[in-house]
C-alpha cells in the first residue's frame, strides 16, 4: 500500500502544481511513443506505462522479418549475408530512457479495471494508479481459429517476441510449413520459411492474398509472384482441421476442399481483434475497437485511445476506421500527447504501411478502395519488379501501392499529404513519374 | 572492442562499446542514445535513424543501397551529400569497420 499512497500523493501533488498525471495502458509502439511525446512536448507530471509483457518494450516489425532469418551461432550476420539479425530484440527505448525521462514503466502486469469517478486504474497485482488522463494503447490480439486440432504442438501465432523466438528456432528443423492466412504476417512468414529451405503451403479462404489491404490488381499480382518464388498458394481454400502424428505434434493440415497437406510447423495469421474489453467494461463505447473522436478522445473527456485498439473517424477512409500499423501508432501517439496538453487539433495524418516479403518490398500510401480506378506505372515483371499501382477516385490520385519503388511511395506520401492533384490523364501520359510530378508542382518551373 | 561514438547537437558525446557486431541505429536504441528513433525497426522505411558520419570514416563505409538512397531524400534534418547515412544500414564490428563516429541530427521526425 505504500507504493499506492506514494503514487496518489505524487499525483495530487502534481495536480496542485497545475500538471496532470497520465497513465498509459499498453507498452507497444503507441504507448511508448505517447509517453515519449508527452515529455518532448514539455509535460512535467507523472507518466506511467502499464505493459503486459515482461522486459523492455520492443519493436515488432522485425519479428516477422529479420528475426526469422537464419542466424549463425555467434548471433551476427544471417546466412544470406544480411546483417541486423542479432538474436536480441530491438527495444523501443533503451533502459536508461525511462529514468532519464522520469517515466514509470510497470511491466508484466495488466490493468484489470478503471474507476472513472475516482479516476483510478487497478492493476492485476493490486496496485491502484490515479490518473488525470488515461490513454488506452492496448493494441490487438491474434484472432483465434476455432479449427479442430488448433491446440496441437507445432501450431503458432506470430505477434510477440516469444512467438518469434519459438518460430525462429522451429525453422531450424521444419520441413513442411503450412501458413493459414495470406495477409501481411502470413506472407512475411511464408517467404522467411521458404528462404530457410522449407516447403511452404499458404491457405487463404479469400480469392486473393492481402485482400483487405490491396487493390484486386496488386493482390492478383502477388498471388502470381509468390507462386513464382515457390510458395504453394491455395486461394479460396480455408483450414478445416489439423491432425496429429505419432509424436502428438501437428502432422497434417486438412483444408476446406478436403486436401491434406503435410505440416510439421503451422503459423496461423488470420488477422487480429482489438483489445477493447477493458474499455467496454469501463462503460466506453466499442465497435471493432475503442470508439474515439477526431481528437482521439472517448466519450469520457479524460480517456483516450490510440493505435491498433482505436476506432477513429478517419478522414482518409471516409468514416470510423481502425488501422493496424506502426505509422498509425506513432502518429496518433504524438497527436494524443498534444491534445492532452491542450491542443485542439483533429487527427488527419496520412496512413502508410509496408511489408517485406522475400524480394518484394511493398509500400502503401493511403487506404485503397475496391472501386478505385488503377493505373500501373513501371515494370511489373515478377522476376525484377519495380512498379506502382496508382489509385484514382473521381479521376484524382487517392492512394498508391508500390513494389520495390520507394521513390514512388515517398513521392506519393508527399503528394497526398499536401493535397496536390494528379489526374488519371496525367498519369497515363508518356514518361509520367510521381517524383517528377511532385517536383513540378512544388518547385518553380524556371529558376531565375 | 568495436565502438560507436555518437555526438549530440548540444555537444554531449556517448561512446558505446559493442560486445558483438551491431548497427548504428540498433546500438543506439539498445543503449538509449537520444536523437535516434528507428521507428520502423531497421527496415529502411522511415528515415528516423539518420546520422552524419564523420569524415575520417567515410571511406570505410558500405555503398549506399537504393532503398537507403531514397530514404535519405526525406530526412527531417537536411541531408549532407557526403556524410548522411541511415544508421540501420551500417554495421560496426566484424565487417572491416571496427569504429565509427557519427553526429546525431537536430531532428528525426
Amino acid at each position: 500500500m505504500g507504493a499506492q499512497q506514494t503514487q496518489n500523493q505524487s499525483s495530487s501533488a502534481a495536480a496542485d502544481q497545475g500538471t496532470r498525471g497520465v497513465v498509459i495502458i499498453g507498452g507497444g509502439q503507441a504507448g511508448l511513443q505517447a509517453a515519449a511525446s508527452l515529455r518532448s512536448e514539455g509535460f512535467t507530471g507523472q507518466v506511467t506505462i502499464v505493459a503486459e509483457e515482461p522486459g523492455l518494450p520492443y519493436q515488432r516489425p522485425p519479428l516477422s522479418k529479420d528475426y526469422l532469418k537464419a542466424r549463425l551461432t555467434d548471433g551476427s550476420d544471417g546466412a544470406d549475408g544480411s546483417a541486423g539479425t542479432s538474436a536480441s530484440p530491438l527495444p523501443l527505448r533503451g533502459e536508461a530512457f525511462f529514468a532519464e525521462q522520469d517515466i514509470e514503466l510497470r511491466t508484466g502486469t495488466v490493468a484489470t479495471s478503471v474507476d472513472r469517478q475516482a479516476k483510478t486504474v487497478t492493476l492485476a497485482d493490486g496496485t491502484v494508479l490515479g490518473y488525470d488522463s488515461l490513454v488506452f494503447a492496448t493494441g490487438a490480439r491474434n484472432r483465434e481459429l476455432p479449427t479442430p486440432g488448433i491446440d496441437l504442438p507445432g501450431i503458432h501465432g506470430l505477434r510477440t517476441l516469444a512467438d518469434a523466438e519459438q518460430l525462429g528456432a522451429a525453422l531450424d528443423t521444419a520441413k513442411n510449413v503450412v501458413v493459414v492466412g495470406a495477409g501481411f504476417i502470413g506472407l512475411e512468414f511464408a517467404t522467411a520459411a521458404l528462404a530457410r529451405g522449407c516447403q511452404v503451403t499458404v491457405l487463404e479462404f479469400a480469392p486473393r492474398p492481402m485482400g483487405r489491404a490491396l487493390t484486386p490488381l496488386l493482390g492478383d499480382w502477388f498471388a502470381g509472384a509468390h507462386r513464382d518464388l515457390g510458395i504453394d498458394l491455395r486461394l479460396n481454400e480455408g483450414i478445416a482441421s489439423f491432425e496429429a502424428g505419432d509424436d502428438g505434434r501437428v502432422a497434417l493440415a486438412v483444408s476446406t476442399t478436403g486436401d491434406r497437406y503435410p505440416a510439421d510447423l503451422v503459423v496461423a495469421g488470420v488477422g487480429v481483434q482489438p483489445n477493447d474489453q477493458l474499455a467496454a467494461a469501463t462503460g466506453l463505447e466499442t465497435a471493432n475497437g475503442i470508439v474515439v473522436d477526431a481528437r482521439l478522445r472517448t466519450v469520457d473527456p479524460d480517456i483516450y485511445a490510440i493505435g491498433d485498439c482505436a476506432a477513429f473517424p478517419c478522414v482518409h477512409a471516409g468514416g470510423p476506421f481502425r488501422l493496424e500499423s506502426v505509422q498509425n501508432a506513432t502518429d496518433q501517439a504524438r497527436h494524443v500527447a498534444k491534445v492532452i496538453l491542450g491542443a485542439d487539433e483533429t487527427y488527419e495524418d496520412l496512413p502508410w504501411f509496408w511489408s517485406t516479403q522475400g524480394p518484394f518490398r511493398l509500400q502503401m500510401a493511403n487506404i485503397v478502395r475496391a472501386d478505385d480506378e488503377t493505373v500501373v506505372v513501371g515494370d511489373a515483371d515478377p522476376a525484377h519488379p519495380k512498379f506502382s499501382v496508382l489509385c484514382f477516385r473521381d479521376g484524382i490520385l487517392a492512394a498508391v501501392e508500390s513494389v520495390n519503388m520507394p521513390s514512388d511511395h515517398l513521392s506519393a506520401r508527399k503528394i497526398l499529404a499536401a493535397g496536390l492533384e494528379i489526374t488519371r490523364e496525367e498519369a497515363l501520359s508518356a514518361g509520367f513519374s510521381l517524383r517528377a510530378a511532385y517536383k513540378e508542382r512544388t518547385q518553380p518551373a524556371a529558376v531565375v | 572492442m568495436p565502438t560507436i561514438t555518437y555526438h549530440q547537437p548540444g555537444g554531449d558525446t556517448q561512446v558505446i562499446e559493442l560486445e558483438k557486431p551491431d548497427r548504428i541505429m540498433q546500438a543506439a536504441l539498445k543503449n538509449s542514445v537520444p536523437g535516434i528513433v528507428g521507428e520502423c525497426g531497421g527496415q529502411a522505411m522511415c528515415a528516423t535513424c539518420h546520422v552524419y558520419v564523420r569524415e575520417e570514416y567515410l571511406d570505410a563505409l558500405p555503398e549506399i543501397g537504393d532503398d537507403e538512397e531514397e530514404m535519405l531524400e526525406v530526412t527531417a534534418s537536411e541531408r549532407d551529400e557526403r556524410r548522411s547515412r541511415l544508421g540501420c544500414q551500417i554495421e560496426v564490428g566484424g565487417s572491416g569497420l571496427e569504429a565509427i563516429e557519427v553526429d546525431v541530427p537536430e531532428e528525426q521526425v
